[in-house]
């Protein structure tokens, strides 16, 4: 006992715990093992949470109260490292961002991996796809000549150009919720559309044109289909298919 | 992907040789022997349903075009047995098909022009509900003012004058 304390009578009742309502709710995972079996099957898990925590809270609560092998992705479990996008109630969610409370706690939570990525266990998909997409739209700052001696200045107009692409953390929200992708995977996708449009966009980025030759292809921006799947799952609230759709008019009009 | 660069500012893509996908993006590996579940109904919003009725309102349209090729293209064959085929069409049974072949095309025109809009309006992307509702408002309008025209017939075969 380290820890400084307030002295209390040895035979005082323990100080009140910060009262919390806490409720019973059944979180359903579909839990996938392939060292086990070729079948995928939905398990339920009864637990206590306070409507105010998170579904990543009542995950942890399973993974480290009940069944240690429940495994699942997160790293920063605030929002902004992308790792812990799932399938919450169908749709979906950062499991971080999603209050139990938003979600009607009365009935079974379903929490299921993203849609369209190979499952490797319970809620981890095979990410690979989705980032070699990225990758391919070539995602950095492209110049030509010299280096300027000071920092490429910009104005704030220019700047808000393409402010609402710049909030992207990778975490495949969209590009798992797009139907066109789920078809066989080859499609860019949302997210790697988006972080094109960041860099077209960018008046001090001089990769425009190569970037809209990428997005020109087959499996470019043509294939979407506008069914606003990405832009209702995005955890930033990006406009992702307004951004889709100014980079096929920058594709007719060859004006970004 | 590869690309080659030409030097003059302008990349082409290299499609590789044999791959696991046509774009040449890797496909998971699986281990053998394992059929990962497709999984459930992804629960999207008004978008994707408008886009699951426009996909399904299209391939229906497209099948109608095809019979009525081919139910055209009859009376070059015997008049005759294109005037049969037309008699057939005057049961109440395909006056309701044909309403709904009007509830098809009509959904189609107006969702397509909401696609336009989507796509070539700045805007558009914002105001995608609010169209769509738009468009099953003047879609149900329109129905209403279609019924009477394509169902007054069967309506009087079936319940008389």
């Amino acid at each position: 006992m380290s820890t400084a304390t307030v002295d209390q009578p040895a035979d005082a009742a323990p100080a009140a715990a910060p009262s919390v309502d806490r409720i019973a709710i059944t979180v359903r995972v579909r839990r996938f093992n392939p060292e086990v079996s070729a079948e995928s099957a939905w398990v339920d898990y009864q637990i206590e949470m306070d409507p105010k925590e998170r579904v990543l809270d009542a995950l942890h609560k399973i993974k480290w109260e009940i069944d240690g092998t429940l495994t699942f992705r997160r790293s920063c479990a605030h929002g902004i490292c992308g790792s812990d996008a799932m399938r919450i109630n169908g749709r979906n969610r950062l499991a971080c961002k999603t209050l139990i409370k938003d979600i009607n706690p009365d009935k079974p939570i379903t929490v299921e991996p993203i849609k369209g990525l190979t499952v490797l266990k319970d809620l981890v998909v095979d990410m690979e796809p989705f980032f070699q997409a990225y990758r391919d739209v070539m995602p950095f700052l492209i110049t030509t000549g010299n280096e300027p001696t000071r920092e490429r200045r910009q104005s704030a107009k220019d700047r808000e150009r393409f402010d609402d692409t710049t909030k992207c953390i990778l975490c495949a929200a969209c590009t798992s919720s797009c139907p066109v992708f789920w078809n066989d995977g080859q499609y860019f996708g949302p997210a790697a559309i988006v972080n094109a449009h960041r860099f077209i966009f960018d008046s001090r980025d001089e990769g425009g044109e190569q970037r809209l030759e990428i997005l020109n292809e087959q499996e470019g921006v043509w294939r979407c289909r506008t069914t606003f799947n990405c832009t209702d799952a995005c955890p930033r609230g990006i406009e992702v298919t307004k951004a889709i759709q100014e980079v096929k008019r920058a594709l007719i009009t060859r004006r970004f | 992907m590869t690309r080659r660069y030409d030097g003059r500012g302008r990349w082409s893509v290299i499609r590789p040789g044999p791959t696991d996908s046509e774009a040449g993006r890797p496909l998971s590996p699986h281990p053998e022997g394992i059929s990962v579940p497709a999984g459930t109904l992804y629960r999207g919003r008004e978008g994707m349903w408008s886009w699951v009725a426009h996909r399904v309102t299209g391939v229906t349209i497209f099948f109608f075009l095809f019979v009525h090729v081919l139910d055209t293209a009859l009376v070059r064959v015997s008049p005759e047995a294109y005037d049969t085929v037309i008699a057939s069409y005057k049961t109440p049974l395909v006056s309701l098909m044909e309403y709904g072949l009007v509830a098809a095309v009509l959904f189609h025109a107006l969702n397509g022009l909401r696609l336009i809009a989507v796509d070539f309006w700045g805007n558009g992307p914002r105001y995608q509900r609010q169209m769509l509702w738009t468009v099953m408002g003047i879609w149900l309008v329109l129905m209403a003012g279609a019924a009477y025209p394509v169902l007054h017939h069967a309506a009087e075969i079936l319940f008389g004058e």
